[in-house]
């Protein structure tokens, strides 16, 4: 296929890492997100605001909230929607990531939302489309929009962000939401502890600006529980990570008695009941996990309105950071 | 035995006038001195010679050097000539200033035979531009079970004998390894991976790994495997190579077994000198991913440490050619290897030798007498009576690292960077292979 260059260059803006939002974007985000709360309290649950726009979504990885979340969020929004799913597509056939995109972007999409098992797939597409880029996920890097959603979820619950305590329990090694958290929340002015058996925590974590534990004991101090699946899918066969399941419930697993009733509990999904969380944990009127998916619709809605309808459409000043592939490769060219 | 290969070309006569001259090994560092070149051959070496009936280069402000010499280098041939030939790929050494190179054997086939080895032999016989030799397989298809012929290898003419590409798992070959080869006095190059322990990963575990999510290969995937086998050297007496340096732990295990008497000789990349794991920030996997794996600031400051002192006594650019497509890829799902010759001198002139790092006089010794000592190759030196092997740059140039390349690939770890310093001329084993600058009217 031809090389087809994006026709422009500059002044397109994508989201592939939550680091691309300062503070201020962050806040716009969640506020709009809340703007939309009314909407889904209407008897007829959808905007003009999109209408005549295109949201094309791309999994290229499995997903059930992910993938439906944002399509109905753009359909709420009155956009038109593409879902493509990798199983069944021109990708079994062996298509290139770059020719499936241009392929794609010949319907000239205004968003393409895409998932992929590859860290850095979502911000090397953005060389290769006109449109703009949402990251739902690349591999163990980033999922941004899971991160947004989550900081709203906390934010409702406990009325801000800034000087909570938030553990992180898990598989952080594994996670990409885990990554997106740690430096979203220290962002808002949070302050992070990864709670998790030392294979399953990265070396050098205290880098991202997280404390570590391997205590269980860690989660007391905490104002949130953030309890992380085990990723068996991204563990290499025989890597051994932990030695059994029932080893890493017994001694890792969030039970009743390792959480207080005041602190708030959250999963991104989907859970292992018994394994890295109880089902009466789970279920308990502590958890957030059934918010964090309906939180997930009206972030999700208050992305796609930033980077089409927003404040920063006009001009890109404002709104989300521009992401160009020009920035993209300028940084890589830093000496050492 | 010869057992470098080049095609042959006509023998330069040329005066090249006026030029600093800095040959460590020759004890020169002189200022503005003329080399008159007579049929490929150094003649005279001296102020103001006369310039009689022969093609002058006016090398005012220029920098002569002996010709420099990569131990390190992927030529792709045969089986994957679309991403280097033996033309292109020397081609691109003379551009970088090298007079001569190695070119490692995990090709398709694999360099194990000396029917592979012969083919070479012809082809860079016919094509190559600098003097090219071959190093061969240490185990049959590098599979690391049994090894490949090598009295008959060297007998055809084998630089030397390496697995580069993947590691010599396990010991037992290797001790066997290091045994035979005694016999052919040719030396092991090693390419020290612990797999378990690399598990297939695509950079330096560290902070950078741990932001980004990819998989860490460790630096101890590197350094246990040099410690195991220069104890395995020590033991049996053999003389050894390591094979691109990456981890502070390996130097330290190099800097011990030197001190124990093993013959070991050691390289490092221009890019590990140069770059670390912010590279990888990237994500372009064409400029910032290759095994091992650009590693931490500390990483990088042993390596230097150690490229000062001696531990380190090569510079090798483990130039590794890859088509576009496959390294226009999601970082995980690309190969290893960046492209170096024509960067090598640019980038350590640039990043090591201008912040006053390392001197100008021991990256020319690493990067010529080290890798020619180190595999019994002829040691360029600008003597007279002395077959001209030299370099000529322009160590004041700016200039952008961009496609096009003399290599058939474009997988630079330096594109985009402003390097300094830009070869006007090479010429190789007394042929110009390389050259830029005009002559002035004689």
């Amino acid at each position: 296929m031809d090389v087809r260059p994006p026709k422009s260059s500059t002044k397109r803006r994508h989201l592939i890492s939550i680091t691309d939002l300062e503070r201020a974007d962050i806040e716009r985000i969640l506020q709009t997100a809340e703007g939309f709360e009314s909407v889904m309290r209407r008897d007829l649950k959808k905007v003009p605001t999109l209408r005549g726009r295109t949201v094309m979504t791309v999994f290229f990885e499995a997903s059930t909230r992910t993938s439906s979340s944002f399509e109905l969020a753009a359909k709420r929004l009155s956009a038109d929607t593409i879902s493509l799913k990798a199983a069944g597509s021109s990708v079994d056939k062996g298509e290139s990531l770059r020719d499936t995109v241009q392929t794609l972007s010949a319907y000239d999409p205004d968003v393409i939302v895409i998932r992929h098992p590859a860290v850095g797939a979502a911000g090397m597409i953005t060389a290769w489309t006109d449109a703009h880029v949402v990251n739902a996920g690349d591999g163990t890097h980033q999922h941004p929009t899971q991160c947004l959603l989550d900081l709203y979820t906390i934010q409702a619950a406990l009325g801000g962000i800034e000087g909570l305590h938030v553990a992180i329990v898990g598989d952080v090694l594994h996670s990409r939401v885990a990554r997106s958290n740690i430096l979203g929340l220290r962002t808002m002015g949070a302050r992070v502890t990864l709670v998790g058996p030392p294979t399953l925590i990265p070396r050098d974590a205290a880098a991202l600006g997280a404390e570590v534990s391997h205590s269980m004991d860690a989660l007391q101090a905490a104002d949130v529980v953030y309890v992380l699946r085990m990723q068996r899918e991204r563990m290499a066969p025989g890597a051994s990570y932990v030695p059994s399941l029932s080893e890493y419930a017994a001694v890792w697993g969030v039970t009743p008695a390792r959480v207080r009733p005041s602190q708030l509990v959250m999963h991104p999904g989907p859970i292992n009941r018994g394994v890295e969380i109880a089902p009466e944990v789970a279920g308990s009127a502590a958890s957030r996990i059934v918010d964090q998916v309906r939180a997930g619709l009206v972030v999700r809605m208050a992305v796609l309105y930033d980077l089409l309808a927003g404040p920063g459409k006009a001009d890109a000043e404002s709104a989300l950071r521009i992401v160009s592939p020009e920035v993209v490769s300028a940084a890589g060219q830093e000496v050492a | 035995m010869e057992r470098l290969f080049a095609a042959p070309a006509p023998p330069a006569d040329l005066l090249i006038a006026g030029a600093r001259v800095v040959d460590p090994g020759s004890g020169l560092d002189g200022p503005s001195l003329d080399v008159r070149i007579h049929e490929g051959v150094i003649a005279e070496i001296g102020p103001d010679l006369p310039r009689t009936e022969v093609e002058t280069i006016d090398a005012d402000g220029l920098v002569l050097l002996p010709g420099l010499v990569d131990p390190h280098v992927h030529l792709r041939t045969p089986g994957d000539e679309d991403e280097e030939g033996v033309a292109s790929g020397t081609r691109a050494a003379a551009a970088g200033g090298f007079t001569a190179i190695l070119a490692m054997p995990n090709t398709r086939p694999v360099v194990d035979t000396p029917i592979v080895l012969s083919g070479l032999v012809q082809r860079a016989g016919r094509e190559a531009v600098v003097p090219t030799g071959f190093m061969a397989a240490i185990t049959a298809g590098q599979e690391g079970e049994r090894l490949a012929e090598m009295v008959a290898l060297a007998e055809a003419g084998a630089a030397a004998f390496s697995d580069d590409g993947r590691p010599v798992e396990r010991a037992a070959i290797l001790r066997r390894a290091f045994q035979y080869a005694s016999v052919t006095g040719l030396r092991l190059a090693l390419h020290e991976e612990d797999l378990s322990l690399s598990g297939g990963a695509d950079m330096h575990e560290g902070a950078v790994s741990a932001e980004l999510g990819l998989e860490g290969y460790p630096s101890i995937a590197e350094s246990v495997m040099v410690g195991r086998d220069l104890a395995i050297a020590r033991y049996e007496g053999a003389p050894v190579h390591v094979c691109h340096v990456s981890a502070a732990e390996s130097v330290a295990e190099i800097r011990r077994a030197r001190e124990l008497g093993v013959d070991v000789t050691a390289e490092v990349t221009p890019h590990h000198l140069c770059l670390t794991d912010e590279h990888v920030r990237s994500l372009d996997a064409g400029r910032a991913k290759m095994s091992p794996p650009l590693r931490a600031a500390t990483d990088r400051a042993a390596l230097i440490e150690a490229l000062a002192d001696g531990t380190l006594d090569c510079i090798g650019t483990d130039h590794a050619p890859h088509r576009g497509h496959e390294k226009e890829q999601p970082f995980a799902h690309a190969p290893n290897g960046v492209i170096g010759l024509e960067t090598a001198f640019p980038a350590v002139y640039t990043h090591l030798v201008e912040p006053g790092l390392v001197p100008l006089a021991a990256i020319v010794e690493r990067m010529s007498t080290g890798p020619a000592a180190a595999f019994g190759l002829p040691r360029p030196a600008i003597r007279e009576g002395e077959r001209a092997s030299l370099c000529l740059w322009d160590l004041a140039a700016n200039w952008l690292v961009q496609p096009p390349y003399a290599s058939r690939s474009a997988n630079c770890a330096f594109a985009g960077q402003t390097l300094r310093a830009r070869c006007h001329l090479t010429i190789a084993a007394g042929a110009v292979a390389h050259r830029l600058i005009e002559a002035v009217a004689a």
